[in-house]
């Protein structure tokens, strides 16, 4: 991609409080497409709120978010044809089949029909579930649903794709296959990815820029190369502690999405 | 194919595939049939009321309508727990045609489960006094499937985990239908059981359903309809309400 091309992410000033609790405390960052950007930071840094409101869930308290050229806030149903994301959790129907999951995708975003089939089977035997398309998901494994969650994603032709800490409880050789398929969807399809994660090796491995957060603030950006030329360090990961700090986080994370944040803010009204 | 159209078959596909749920939740109106109708029916011949199986039945299609009715609508809170919710929300369709098709799944699932008694009670003997009023029938039970469906689809939206459906179904489910002119006719019924039944919304349905289908009433139809139709619009619009609220 050339340098001088347009952002398809843009995040000026955005904030996120829950009452008293400041979850994003004003960022700023660009995304160019065709890039693949990590968010990397401890629990609960404000990564997966930041996803939220780039994937309409939760709405910012301040600040612009725009993401193809569509303001997110207020062109909701345009920035949401433009991206597919894979949630923290799995969002599957597990009483239905993987075939039918995808067609009801389909239909919730207005996949071309004559089109639909052929995209649906392209698209599952990427992930290497065509033969596994009359199984109802309950009978999947967690890597299994991983992919059929990134096939569903890619469905409608997004042009970002938002995986929100997708190898989370994944063996290694199924981390390796998923990122795998994402390289090769960025490699062929140019598509622009836009993932979070506390793996550092994932984040080393995959991403073309990183952005450290931690606190709600996005403490520095770039490359590997540049994250250990700023903070003279040797690696990503002496890069990232003296960036960070060496203390244990607090493990509750303030919030997965929007559905979580109301359980959130009740056990701080509670406490 | 419509959105509206695909959640609702979704919803029929859930039902028709899972057996135990389907026998399970007819199972039980049919106990309550055969146990209170047979039962009950001798003593209730004798202080001269008359056939209590009979006047049973509507009572029970109310109740399969009411328990498989909020039970559907509050699928929405295992859609909550088990992320499908994440899914349609963030979908580029509007709010209310994703209620609108989960919504319309579970009133029709209701309506079949209605049915399933009706044509277990005629089974049993039971003989509608007058089949020409069948259609009215019809229509009591489809409204009523729409409206508690909603109002368990807007419950869903406020409540997050699955003790509070467990309150839902004791403090909310329970009371309304044995506060209900389902199981006892309210004229011989005391003072206080007769007010507390004639304040819920319920007993009217189950008094339109007597009405149509072996013609007693206490309300009197047009009574009962303006009742159904004001439930309705109010659990529609309550769904809709607290559905739109579920983002923060």
């Amino acid at each position: 991609m050339p340098k001088s091309s347009k952002p398809i992410i843009v995040a000026k000033d955005v904030v996120k409080t829950f009452g008293k609790i400041e979850a994003v405390r004003g960022i700023s960052f660009e995304v160019k497409p065709g890039e693949i950007f990590a968010f990397l930071g401890p629990n609960g840094a404000g990564k997966s709120t930041t996803i939220s409101m780039l994937t309409t869930m939760l709405r910012p308290t301040s600040g612009k978010l725009v993401l193809n050229g569509h303001d997110v806030t207020h062109e909701q149903d345009s920035a949401r044809k433009s991206f597919g994301i894979v949630f923290q959790d799995p969002a599957l129907e597990e009483e239905l089949t993987a075939y039918e999951n995808m067609q009801i995708h389909a239909v919730l975003y207005s996949v071309d029909k004559a089109e639909q089939a052929e995209r649906i089977e392209n698209l599952m035997r990427l992930v290497d579930l065509w033969d596994r398309r009359k199984s109802y998901v309950k009978t999947y494994s967690g890597g299994m649903r991983r992919r059929l969650e990134i096939a569903r994603g890619l469905l409608h032709h997004p042009k970002v794709l938002f995986l929100d800490e997708p190898t989370l409880g994944l063996d290694t050789q199924t981390r390796n296959l998923l990122w795998d398929y994402v390289k090769k969807l960025s490699d062929n399809e140019g598509m622009t990815i836009f993932f979070t994660t506390h793996y550092l090796d994932e984040a080393e491995a995959v991403a073309g820029r990183i952005a450290i957060i931690d606190h709600g603030k996005i403490i520095a950006t770039g490359t590997t190369k540049q994250l250990t030329k700023q903070t003279s360090t040797r690696t990503l990961e002496q890069a990232y502690l003296q960036l960070t700090g060496k203390e244990v986080r607090d493990e509750t994370s303030l919030s997965n999405d929007g559905l979580n944040v109301r359980n959130a803010l009740r056990n701080s009204r509670l406490k | 194919m419509d959105v509206i159209y695909i959640l609702w078959l979704r919803q029929m596909k859930r039902y028709v595939r899972s057996r135990s749920r389907m026998l399970g939740a007819i199972g039980q109106p049919i106990l309550f049939l055969l146990a209170l109708g047979y039962g009950i029916g001798a003593v209730y011949k004798k202080a001269g009321e008359g056939n209590y199986l009979e006047f049973l039945v509507p009572g029970i299609i109310i109740q399969t309508i009411l328990f498989s009715g909020v039970f559907w609508g509050i699928q929405i809170l295992f859609d909550k727990r088990f992320g499908f919710l994440k899914e349609m929300l963030v979908a580029p369709v509007s709010r209310l045609r994703v209620l609108l098709g989960n919504a319309l799944g579970g009133a029709t699932i209701s309506l079949v489960q209605g049915l399933f008694v009706f044509v277990i009670s005629v089974g049993l003997g039971f003989r509608p006094h007058e089949w020409a009023l069948l259609p009215v029938a019809l229509l009591i039970v489809v409204a009523l499937s729409l409206a508690l469906t909603s109002f368990g689809a807007g419950i869903a939206s406020m409540v997050e985990d699955f003790q509070g459906f467990q309150g839902i179904n004791n403090f909310l489910i329970f009371p309304l239908f044995f506060l209900s002119s389902a199981l006892y006719p309210l004229t011989s019924a005391p003072t206080v059981l007769r007010v507390l039944s004639s304040a819920n919304p319920l007993s009217y349905a189950v008094d339109g359903l007597r009405y149509t289908l072996i013609g007693q009433t206490h309300f009197g139809l047009l009574k009962d309809a303006i009742v159904i139709v004001v439930t309705l619009v109010v659990s529609v619009y309550f769904a809709v309400n607290r559905f739109n609220r579920i983002q923060a």
